[in-house]
């Protein structure tokens, strides 16, 4: 049984977190994701659920709650935009160290500095290479709908829990913003104390009892610890890879011209596959629903298969990196993307795509 | 009484705190943190709450409380202690939740954390330990070091006019409505002692009560940044440091002294 309604991504992604049963949300107000914010206080999920909502002082100060309520074994989520996401990537590299779990939302905006209110895909780099300090990487899921919006809250938490890790999930203006149809899922029942001491009492800080203390920490003053420590993360960050790849393959099949594009950048990449094809032209989309873990092994053998690779995003070029790095030079890479808070059309794809691979090849022959 | 007799657990009058572990201090020999650490400890196994208590480390000299301490603890990132504690107390309300932090994680990086939590009156226990400097990263300048004080960054002396006035930040979130208790101490004499212990015991009272947000500043010697031997940086605290932040209470139930 489920629930179908016409809602905003950002509200879909709150009342999903309130029907997971997830039992906080801590955040302060940032255009475009104030959404989330203020449709949690009008549901007044403590009443619904017993889910905790709480306006923090900062962007700092939210996410170092979300890191003392994981530390107790909550399920705890927060959500921001870049500047503010900047601001909480301290907290982020404390959770990554103290092994905690955790969700975060960046839902996009244009950047760099207080740039634009716009939507933007220019945070990836923040979110795939680390961004905060030390040798941390997030398990990232980028929605594409506001139906996915709605359905990562819960597959977020189910990784966070079973990596004991952080994860993002990176939005954007354009889909937080959006309103689409939506299938919301039945409620969950939020997890007791007792439940939650018995299933994570040999690790979350939720008092010493019947059992030896138990500390929540990411120092090390012994290099070997500290090494030992980097090496465990890096290990579940393996078997991310080799667990949890999400993506999606559209008529990649008899593809001639690939076009990579995650997040609203798919949902236009697919409609400039449908106008290339009405051309004649051989296009596919691979869409990364994971931007960590990356489709590279997927990505290497369309390189073996296509001309050319479009890098498609709302950026100045750094997903691109990725690409080129998984595809090895066997085909070119370029980019397309417009910034500033302009949204690319299917038809400017589609430009780009003829530009770069098909008159310069005409030109050449 | 035979030594036999005298090490016989019921002719004990003093034992080791039972809520301290066996590892060795990390602090400096004189330093207040081990009697904070002690008395704190001493309170929540007197009052038989361990099993409930839910203690947030800082960054600073005490960064490693948790190593000292026998009861769950989280590490905070610098000066946001506050906020994890909101976080627990707000999801764990049967729980006794405290921070320990020094002046540099409460008063400067923190401030915003420890004035939010306190405006909120989270039902939390926050003990901070003044002593007017950066100890763990060498003895610089802290947002509580006196006037002309020398730190590493104030080598000539703390200039108000430059670097501005040490901050009291206890008399600052003594005058918000979510702090019910506020109150300075000091650990460096047995009476003093006692009387922090008394102080830190009502602080988690309030907590029992679900009082708000209990304040408890140590006001302590640091013999090392100070560049003073134990004896004689107790001295200069009792001379300079009491003057500009004077022992006693505050706030008591939620009404300003």
């Amino acid at each position: 049984m489920s629930e179908l309604k016409l809602m905003k991504g950002n509200e879909a992604l709150a009342e999903a977190a309130i029907r997971a049963g997830i039992d906080a949300y801590f955040g302060y107000p940032i255009t475009p994701q104030s959404e989330v914010i203020e449709y949690l206080m009008t549901q007044r999920p403590e009443k619904r659920t017993g889910m905790i909502v709480l306006q923090a002082e900062s962007e700092i100060a939210a996410i170092n709650m979300v890191y003392g309520a994981a530390s107790t074994g909550k399920r705890v989520m927060t959500s921001s935009s870049s500047p503010g996401i900047s601001l909480k990537l301290e907290g982020i590299s404390y959770l990554a160290g103290a092994e905690l779990p955790a969700v975060i939302v960046n839902v996009v905006r244009g950047g760099p500095g207080l740039g634009t209110i716009q939507p933007s895909q220019a945070d990836y780099f923040q979110s795939v290479k680390g961004g905060g300090h030390g040798d941390y990487k997030l398990y990232v899921l980028a929605p594409a709908s506001v139906q996915e919006m709605s359905d990562f809250v819960e597959d977020a938490f189910n990784i966070a829990f079973k990596y004991r890790a952080p994860v993002l999930i990176l939005s954007d203006g354009l889909i937080g913003q959006m309103m689409e149809k939506v299938y919301l899922k039945d409620q969950k029942e939020r997890m007791v104390d007792e439940e939650l001491i018995k299933k994570y009492g040999d690790w979350a800080t939720t008092g010493k009892k019947d059992r030896e203390r138990n500390i929540i920490t990411s120092l090390d003053l012994q290099p070997e610890k500290m090494e030992a420590r980097v090496h465990k993360l890096q290990k579940k960050y393996e078997q991310m890879e080799k667990e949890d790849l999400r993506f999606e393959k559209i008529q990649c099949d008899d593809a001639e011209y690939l076009i990579v594009a995650y997040g609203s950048s798919a949902r236009i990449g697919q409609k400039a596959v449908e106008l290339a094809r009405e051309k004649g032209i051989k296009a596919g989309l691979l869409r990364p629903i994971t931007l960590f873990p990356f489709p590279k092994q997927q990505l290497l053998e369309l390189a073996n298969q296509v001309k050319g690779v479009l890098s498609v995003e709302l950026s100045a070029g750094q997903m691109i990196e990725d690409v080129q790095l998984a595809v090895q030079h066997k085909v070119p890479v370029k980019h397309f993307g417009r910034t500033g808070g302009i949204i690319h059309t299917p038809e400017e794809i589609l430009e780009a795509l003829e530009e770069h691979f098909l008159i310069s090849a005409n030109v050449l022959q | 009484m035979d030594v036999l007799d005298i090490i016989k657990p019921e002719n004990q009058v003093f034992c080791k705190t039972k809520l301290m572990t066996d590892a060795s201090l990390s602090y400096c020999p004189g330093c207040g943190h081990g009697t904070a650490h002690n008395l704190t400890m001493e309170v929540l196994d007197e009052m038989g709450i361990v099993e409930d208590v839910i203690g947030v480390a800082p960054v600073g000299c005490s960064v490693l409380a948790y190593d000292f301490m026998n009861i769950d603890m989280t590490q905070a990132a610098h000066g946001r202690a506050p906020a994890l504690a909101t976080a627990i107390s707000r999801l764990w309300p049967k729980k006794y939740v405290f921070t320990y932090q020094g002046d540099g994680d409460l008063a400067a990086i923190g401030t915003a954390e420890t004035i939010h939590a306190c405006n909120r009156g989270e039902n939390i226990v926050i003990i901070f330990v003044n002593n007017g400097i950066y100890g763990m990263t060498g003895g610089q300048m802290a947002p509580t070091t006196l006037a002309g004080m020398q730190t590493s960054t104030s080598p000539y002396g703390r200039e108000i006019e430059t670097m501005g006035s040490p901050l009291k930040i206890t008399e600052l979130v003594a005058n918000l409505p979510g702090v019910y208790y506020a109150t300075r101490h000091a650990v460096h004499t047995h009476k003093h002692a006692r009387k922090a212990k008394k102080a830190i015991r009502k602080a988690f009272e309030n907590t029992r009560l679900k009082k708000g947000l209990s304040f408890v500043e140590i006001v302590s010697n640091c013999n090392s940044g100070w560049k003073m031997n134990p004896l004689e940086s107790n001295d200069w605290m009792v001379e300079n440091m009491f003057p500009y932040f004077p022992l006693g209470d505050i706030k008591v139930n939620g009404k300003l002294k």
